[in-house]
């Protein structure tokens, strides 16, 4: 499967001075505000340093400032291109915290919302992965159908990024009428347009040199460095947490973790296309069981958490787990908010996958970890 | 017309015929012919890019976005010029103009027409037939190498370098495959000159890509994929590969500047295309020139203008030239791009060992004709 490394060292034969060369943090293709500091030799990297701090707001300690329900839109914020995970880590975090149950149709049309979002994220990274490996075209057809998803969100919620859709003890609003069709019609065509994207990159000889073995990470490696998501199962471990710990509406639902074993950059396309064909069908069967009923717990009128609890929630983001570690202290704010972002944790590997590689395979590699600064820097 | 009769009985028929009328002709070429149809294939690019994108392209600027490079030159050319203060001054200066003037000079030995002896006319349409033309041009696109390695390095930025040494590498290796490829249509007509070739595949009654038992394809092909490697265009765009490189070698260059290394690139396109029509689709000549049922394709039918010869040769060249581009074009909005030691890899064990035994090829095939 993995290619011969092409990349030889170079002998010493001759004094060779390395260049370091500021890669980011305005540079077309580090997702954001990334910066890495690079040493290469010609295009050969032989130091990498991720310097990452750029986009801090300072979000978490901003938690402990509002009362639980006013930080959900924090949240949003963090990872922008995934906001209802976000959402839902954080919501469901305060619910084991002060013990509020969701009623169930509130569960299935979270679930409904995450697997949205999960498609949306999964296209952003598509679109910027193969805008990076030079592929132009991919990035208009994922714009197209992510357009389509944001429309839905629109339509839930009135917001298209920093959704903001989710409340401790359910979700601030019921379904709009029809809504529930226009989300089938879209999961029904979709699974197509997939095909259409893979049409376009999976045999792509171009394609499959440019990701074919570049950036293996062995499961070993994985699970050092506490890769999450996609990475992770790129390398061969069907970690889940959907399946795991199934939260939510996920334990009702039938559908398929992919798990791919070469750990390499192509790998990891892959896994993330079949999640998106994956989420079509856990939103499609959670369409067909929704069922009736409110979507807000019965909850006090100001939510306390009771002093020196704690409560740690993790679900499945789109980019991997994503996790908030909640402090009460009897009053309706938090002692203290910790998230586990799963980008922080992904980008911890970068510099060793490209270590010895070339630059054209750091652009790669950094596109294949889907991170978002937002959520790195917090 | 009669004026250019009445300049020529003014300066004397030697004169005129050597000095004047090439002169003329590279103003009409460059500035009737070569700078609106860059400005007008940029306006394509877009456009049809955006039509395999699912997006409009230029559509504010005049109906359907025709005034769209029009704004650009406009805007290009008020920009302000910054030449960075770390930057090497006269080399930043030249590197531009080592670009873009190469790729206008070949254009004055590329047949568009037929010449005057064939249509009966007082006009040639091309600047000048030169027996070496085929080595003129070979050797007129390796000086435009030297503008962007020096714009790379003249820059003092670290990316711009990069991209320098890229383009050094990229286009002095996919020389070799290009020049050789340009060998086998050489043996296939015997001559150089660029009006020759077209004739003799007037004469041999073939467009030379399907002559030699499809050797010429396989030299077209070459020539091609490295004519685009030569062009720095996708999937080949290593050297301005945006998202590694920033923008490559003109990372620094804004404004005017900026404009003559793209005006550079899609000249040096229009170049690759135009040297492979002539030498590898018939040039000027309408297609299948010598069978009676296609001969209403030399448009003489059209019964109200009745089209001088000359300007069908120029139409069905045109023709010829537009579908190229729209391959290059196409190329852009379908591959992804090379790493840089796959395209040497591409090119120095695929390429070269192919081009030399299909230049051994043709010879078997001269010798047995």
């Amino acid at each position: 499967m993995a290619a011969p490394d092409t990349v030889g060292t170079r002998d010493s034969l001759f004094e060779v001075e390395e260049m370091e060369l500021a890669f980011g943090p305005q540079h077309p293709s580090t997702h954001g505000v990334l910066r890495l500091d690079l040493k290469v030799d010609g295009e050969r990297i032989v130091g990498c340093y991720p310097i990452i701090g750029y986009l801090h707001r300072g979000t978490e300690k901003l938690f402990e400032l509002h009362p639980f329900f006013q930080n959900v839109p924090h949240t949003d914020r963090m990872d922008y291109v995934a906001a209802a995970t976000n959402n839902l880590a954080y919501v469901g975090a305060v619910e084991k915290l002060t013990g509020l149950t969701v009623p169930p149709r509130a569960a299935y049309i979270r679930t409904i919302l995450c697997e949205l979002q999960r498609i949306s994220s999964h296209l952003l990274w598509l679109a910027t992965h193969a805008i990076d490996i030079g592929a132009m075209t991919p990035f208009f057809y994922t714009f197209r159908e992510r357009e389509e998803v944001l429309d839905l969100f629109e339509e839930y919620c009135g917001a298209r990024l920093t959704l903001n859709c989710m409340r401790p003890g359910g979700l601030p609003f019921d379904l709009p009428v029809g809504w529930t069709d226009r989300c089938g019609a879209f999961v029904d065509k979709f699974p197509a347009k997939v095909d259409e994207y893979e049409g376009l990159l999976t045999h792509n000889r171009i394609w499959k040199k440019r990701t074919v073995g570049i950036g293996v990470m062995s499961k070993e490696q994985a699970l050092q460095y506490g890769v999450t998501g996609p990475m992770l199962r790129a390398s061969g471990v069907g970690f889940d947490l959907r399946k795991a710990t199934p939260y939510e509406a996920y334990g009702e639902v039938d559908f398929d973790v992919p798990v791919f074993h070469g750990g390499d950059t192509y790998d990891r396309y892959l896994v993330r296309m079949e999640e998106m064909r994956q989420s079509t069908r856990i939103v499609r069967q959670c369409l067909d069981k929704l069922p009736d009923g409110p979507v807000m717990a019965k909850k006090p009128r100001v939510l306390k958490a009771a002093k020196d609890t704690e409560a740690y929630y993790a679900i499945e983001g789109p980019k991997g787990e994503i996790g908030f570690y909640i402090v009460g202290n009897g009053t309706p704010n938090p002692q203290r908010c910790r998230v586990r972002p799963p980008s922080f944790y992904n980008l911890q590997i970068v510099p060793e996958l490209t270590q010895d590689r070339l630059l054209s395979d750091l652009v790669a590699i950094v596109g294949t970890t889907d991170i978002v600064l937002g959520e790195v820097d917090r | 017309m009669a004026m250019l009769e009445s300049l020529r009985d003014l300066v004397g028929p030697a004169v005129f015929d050597h000095a004047v009328s090439p002169l003329i002709k590279i103003a009409v070429l460059i500035f009737v012919g070569i700078l609106p149809l860059i400005s007008y294939l940029v306006l394509a690019e877009r456009k049809i890019l955006g039509f395999m994108q699912v997006r409009l392209g230029p559509n504010r600027v005049g109906p359907w976005g025709l005034l769209q490079p029009v704004a650009d030159i406009a805007k290009l050319l008020v920009k302000q010029d910054i030449i960075p203060s770390t930057a090497i001054r006269w080399a930043f200066i030249v590197a531009p103009c080592l670009v873009v003037a190469p790729a206008f000079v070949i254009f004055s030995v590329i047949p568009f027409g037929p010449a005057a002896s064939q249509t009966g006319g007082s006009l040639d349409y091309f600047v000048t037939d030169v027996n070496v033309a085929l080595l003129f041009v070979v050797a007129m696109a390796t000086v435009g190498v030297y503008g962007i390695i020096l714009g790379g390095w003249a820059s003092n930025s670290k990316f711009s370098l990069l991209g320098g040494l890229r383009a050094a590498a990229q286009m002095v290796s996919y020389e070799i495959p290009q020049g050789f490829s340009l060998v086998i249509p050489l043996l296939m007509a015997g001559t150089m000159s660029l009006q020759g070739i077209v004739q003799a595949q007037f004469e041999q009654q073939r467009w030379f890509i399907f002559q030699g038992w499809g050797l010429g394809l396989v030299a077209f092909f070459i020539y091609f994929v490295a004519g685009v490697a030569e062009t720095n265009r996708n999937p080949f765009d290593l050297p301005e590969a945006e998202s590694e490189l920033v923008a490559g070698f003109h990372t620094e260059y804004t404004g005017m500047r900026f404009a003559l290394f793209f005006l550079g690139e899609y000249a040096n396109m229009i170049v690759i295309s135009a040297v492979a029509v002539t030498l590898f689709l018939g040039g000027w000549h309408q297609p299948f020139p010598n069978a009676g049922w296609a001969g209403f394709l030399d448009l003489q039918w059209i019964p109200v203008l009745t089209p001088p010869l000359g300007l069908v040769g120029i139409l069905w060249f045109s023709t010829k030239l537009a579908a190229f581009l729209f391959v290059y074009i196409w190329f852009r909005g379908t591959f992804p791009r090379y790493r840089f030691d796959q395209l040497m890899e591409l090119g120095w064990k695929w390429l070269i060992p192919l081009v030399l035994l299909t230049i051994f090829g043709t010879g078997v095939w001269k010798i047995l004709q």
